[in-house]
């Protein structure tokens, strides 16, 4: 068996029926397989794993994987995320949230999360739209692009979503797309890996309901896009400043090591414990 | 020093939001996840002090209500047994969650302590005006079960009552208090170990690929495995197959929803819990629930005094409506009276079932102060 089909035998389920819900050329199925590599190359058992997801199209893609899965409400996985990683901190818990999900309805969710650099790896699918409600306006849709609620050109600026996170409180931050899928799956992996609170932003392309309303041709044009308008964040610090502003830096913006929120209440259980022992 | 065996009950002197901890601890609740509301923050604070000093225990404070729900039904799916506490404002937002909590099974407890409404209403002072938001305030059809308590021992005792039913029927259980019980003092015994039976939930003891999460069982109630312990398994809050898939064929549908109530309705003679006081002969009956149900018993008391054959029906269980136990006192009296402090949430019930069978009164206060003994006295006598 190829590589790929021995990944597919083992990780995806063959009780669920598919064909999957993803349109041709929706970048969300190649995050589906840089996570199933990443988790694979880390060697991490299928037990082990918990994917907790929200609601959008994103969200679909934990029904397809043979891990433990919780597909909870729209914007409100971390909540599910938080809880599951304090009452076992056993378990590697991945939250796989879309830019609405994670960033507009949840919001306040994910600042929080990030604030107590809870143990949760965060992977926000980010495709500037609402995908699954059929493309209106997000969190992340850029000024003066069309959407289904902003008919006449979005007025609002968009989240930044690597600085939200990083002024927040996480731990470790990143950037990639579904374009450059090795290095993708090298930040999946990196993520999980790395204590507390860890997000990565995944530029997804949505041709459907953002693309082809917004100077796309197509599916593909939007991946050259990808490829063409982003730069690794080494090489984009050497930009003068006007470049910069043009381009988009992928790659790991922060990558601490502050063990999380989980640990410390384990070590503050503990403390109490050796303190009410009677001497 | 080897500590004597306890055989005498330790003696507190409690509110009752202090006897809803005691409860949660002795129940096995290891897992408290909440944001502040009075009245009842108290709960939330001893938690805060408790749980950390037990082997296992977690406390969070979360974002807004609407986390401390998700973080619950998380807990709860890695095999905690889990409580948040929370007053109207919050109650209001824990609705999406308590509906994802029946869709998915999630065992939980919510213990609301009841404050005037609407909107921030009134802080401090009592009433009981989320009876019917406990009961339909999420979306959708659903079955819930919600519990009320009318005195500070039966705060601890109907929390353990709370935490078994929601493991037993894998089902959220709500906790309506009101301002009275949660923040009087009095004196409370603490069970002995063992005087109260403790349920923990069922695991499965098939092996994992024969584990089907959601079956259509004559129980109607699966097995729950913790996340992490080999049985891989899919959770939604979308309509969903005995494998916990999504699905939109109607006969698929049609069964989930339909095991949902049935594995509560069955069960209606072991979940439906009420105090009857003098109503084998009544002729004059009170319905009444939390501390409303403390006034109606001294009015009951001093109507028997004065020669009016008064009883008093006190509700546990508010859902499932306890339908039996209200009809059968409805035949028998010429008068039901209904007092609440709210503009008739429960009396809407008691009409329901029981309009056609005697006169049904209602008594209401919404002003932020008790209904008094004297008040439901003087219902009586007028009967
Ligand atoms: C509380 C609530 N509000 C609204 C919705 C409807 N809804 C479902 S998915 C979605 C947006 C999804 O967008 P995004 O999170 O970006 O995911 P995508 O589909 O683009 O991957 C919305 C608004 C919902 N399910 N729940
Ligand atoms: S609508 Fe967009 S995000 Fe959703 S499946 Fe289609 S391409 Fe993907
Ligand atoms: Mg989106």
């Amino acid at each position: 068996m190829s590589d790929v089909t021995e990944l597919i035998h083992q990780y995806l389920r063959h009780n669920k029926k598919f064909p999957h819900v993803f349109c041709p050329g929706c970048g969300h199925g190649i995050v589906l397989g840089s996570l199933i590599r990443s988790v694979h190359e880390l060697a991490l058992s299928k037990d082990e794993v918990v994917l907790v997801a929200g609601i959008g199209c994103s969200g679909r893609i934990a029904v397809y994987v043979d891990f433990n899965t919780v597909h909870t409400t729209h914007g409100r996985a971390l909540t599910f995320a938080t809880g599951i990683k304090m009452a076992n901190p056993d378990l590697k818990v991945i939250a796989l949230m879309g830019d609405g999900d994670a960033f507009s309805i949840g919001g306040n969710h994910l600042i929080h999360a990030a604030r107590r650099n809870i143990g949760v790896t965060a992977l926000v699918l980010n495709n500037s739209i609402y995908g699954m409600t059929g493309g209106q306006s997000s969190a992340t849709t850029p000024k003066g692009a069309v959407s289904q609620t902003a008919p006449f050109g979005h007025l609002e600026k968009s989240f930044d979503l690597v600085k939200l996170a990083s002024a927040a409180g996480a731990n470790g931050v990143s950037r990639g797309t579904v374009f450059h899928v090795n290095m993708l799956d090298r930040l999946i992996a990196e993520a999980v890996s790395r204590p507390g609170f860890n997000l990565v932003e995944i530029m997804s392309p949505c041709f459907t309901q953002y693309g082809r309303k917004n100077k796309f041709k197509s599916a593909v044009d939007m991946f050259k896009w990808l490829k063409t308008e982003t730069s690794p964040l080494e090489s984009w610090e050497q930009l003068p400043p006007e470049e910069k502003a043009k381009r988009l830096p992928i790659g790991t913006f922060l990558a601490g090591q502050e063990p999380g929120l989980e640990v410390l209440y384990g070590n503050l259980r503990d403390d109490l414990a050796a303190k009410e022992q009677p001497r | 020093m080897a500590t004597p065996r306890k055989t005498k009950k330790q003696v507190l002197f409690a509110q009752g939001n202090e006897a809803v901890v005691e409860g949660a601890l002795l129940a096995g609740c290891t897992f408290f996840a909440g944001y502040p509301i009075t009245p009842s923050s108290e709960i939330m604070e001893e938690m805060a002090r408790r749980l950390p000093r037990s082997e296992t225990g977690v406390f969070i404070q979360m974002e807004d209500e609407i986390a401390s729900m998700g973080a619950i039904i998380g807990a709860s799916l890695a095999g905690r047994k889990v409580m948040t506490a929370t007053s109207g404002p919050g109650f209001s937002l824990m609705q999406e969650h308590l509906g994802y909590a029946c869709m998915t099974e999630v065992p939980l407890v919510i213990v609301n302590v009841m404050r005037g409404g609407p909107s921030t209403g009134l802080p401090t002072s009592p009433a009981q005006g989320d009876v019917q938001q406990a009961r339909w305030g999420t979306h959708g059809d659903h079955p819930i079960i919600v519990l009320s308590a009318a005195s500070v021992q039966e705060c601890l005792e109907m929390t353990v009552t709370a935490f078994n039913f929601a493991e037993k029927y894998r089902s959220p259980v709500i906790l309506l208090l009101d301002e009275i019980t949660a923040h009087t003092r009095e004196k409370i015994e603490l069970p002995l170990p063992g005087e109260h039976e403790i349920f923990n939930r069922v695991v499965p003891s098939m092996p994992p690929e024969w584990y089907k999460p959601f079956e259509d069982t004559m129980r109607g109630v699966p097995s729950m495995p913790p996340l992490g312990s080999g049985y891989r398994y899919h959770v939604t809050g979308l309509t969903h197959d005995v494998m916990g898939f999504p699905t939109q064929q109607p006969d698929e549908i049609k069964a989930l929803i339909e095991r949902l109530f049935r594995k509560i309705d069955q069960f209606y003679t072991d979940i439906m819990l009420v105090d009857e006081y003098l109503t084998t002969d009544a002729e004059v009956g009170v319905v009444a629930y939390g501390s409303v149900a403390r006034s109606a018993e001294l009015a009951v008391a001093q109507a028997r005094e004065a020669g009016v054959n008064a009883g008093l029906l006190k509700l546990k269980t508010l859902f499932p409506f306890p339908r039996p136990f209200v009809e059968r006192l409805a035949r028998s009296c010429k008068t039901l009276i209904v007092p609440e402090m709210n503009m008739g949430q429960m009396s809407r019930e008691v009409k329901r079932v029981a309009a056609s069978l005697t006169h049904i009164r209602t008594l209401n206060r919404i002003d932020g102060q008790i209904i008094t003994p004297s008040q439901i006295l003087k219902a009586i006598t007028q009967g």
